[in-house]
């Protein structure tokens, strides 16, 4: 993206990359319907999950992530897609009606797996607010990570080729 | 999500909802473990509710150690007094 300009650059993470293990957590996991406490390892015992984690439900790089997913099908692969935002799962249900989502979204108001997976950013302006930078963590049976983006930019969007490369090559 | 560690009972529930609070109580009095699911306030929302019960009031559970499924707490407490009360 050529702005003309310098856009924020977000300092160095240490956030698990492939081959290292991707920390487990338990967060309410919200659909259309309901939501319930799920872990992220209890879901990779079914299928690969690639973790999806993006900023408050409402910001316009959501709905960007969501819609690119949604327009290249990322469910038809053999995994499971599911999102990660410190939005309530009140928020989430009327974010998954209204931007028809078709995944499950983890909820967590205290960003505290960004914290743990150190992809906290804060946000500039928004006195005692934090969220997930906009990354994509893609996880086997054991928690493995096998492809892993994170933001290093303010805003960045994941390289969708080379994640849908990824998931293919599972 | 089928585990053998999965609790087999399952409560639908309302944040806030005194008669779904009431269900826990005895379900922790009982000591039994259950998974719970949120639904909406929106009673014209709670469709899941519907599918699983035929109806959209909670407090519901579902039993899988006895097929039962459930709704209204006054029915919800006498079953599980029944079924984990003090008899057994």
């Amino acid at each position: 993206m050529d702005l003309g300009f310098e856009v924020v650059d977000l300092p160095a993470t240490d956030h698990p990359t492939e081959g290292e293990q991707a920390p487990d957590f338990t967060r309410p996991l919200v659909t259309s319907d309901d939501w319930g406490d799920a872990s992220l390892s209890e879901l990779a015992a079914d299928a690969p999950v690639l973790l999806v984690c993006y900023p408050m439900d409402g910001a316009f790089p959501s709905t960007y992530m969501w819609n690119e997913l949604r327009e290249r099908a990322f469910e038809e692969y053999d995994i499971q897609v599911v999102g990660l935002s410190i939005s309530t799962p009140y928020e989430h249900m009327t974010f998954i009606d209204d931007r028809g989502i078709e995944y499950p979204l983890f909820s967590d108001p205290q960003n505290a797996i960004a914290e743990r997976y150190d992809i906290v950013n804060d946000l500039n302006g928004m006195a005692g607010l934090s969220e997930p930078r906009p990354a994509v963590f893609l996880v086997d049976s054991e928690l493995t990570v096998r492809y892993a983006w994170v933001a290093g930019e303010w805003p960045e969007f994941p390289d969708y080729d080379e994640l849908e490369q990824a998931v293919s090559s599972l | 999500m089928s585990d053998a560690d999965e609790p087999l009972m399952t409560l639908y529930r309302l944040q806030a909802c005194p008669f779904c609070e009431r269900v826990v109580r005895k379900l922790e009095e009982y000591e039994l473990a259950y998974h719970s699911r949120f639904v909406e306030p929106m009673h014209s929302d709670r469709n899941v509710v519907k599918r699983v019960s035929g109806t959209r009031t909670v407090p519901v559970i579902v039993d899988e150690s006895t097929g039962v499924t459930m709704a209204e707490s006054d029915n919800i407490v006498e079953y599980l007094d029944t079924t984990y009360g003090g008899a057994n």
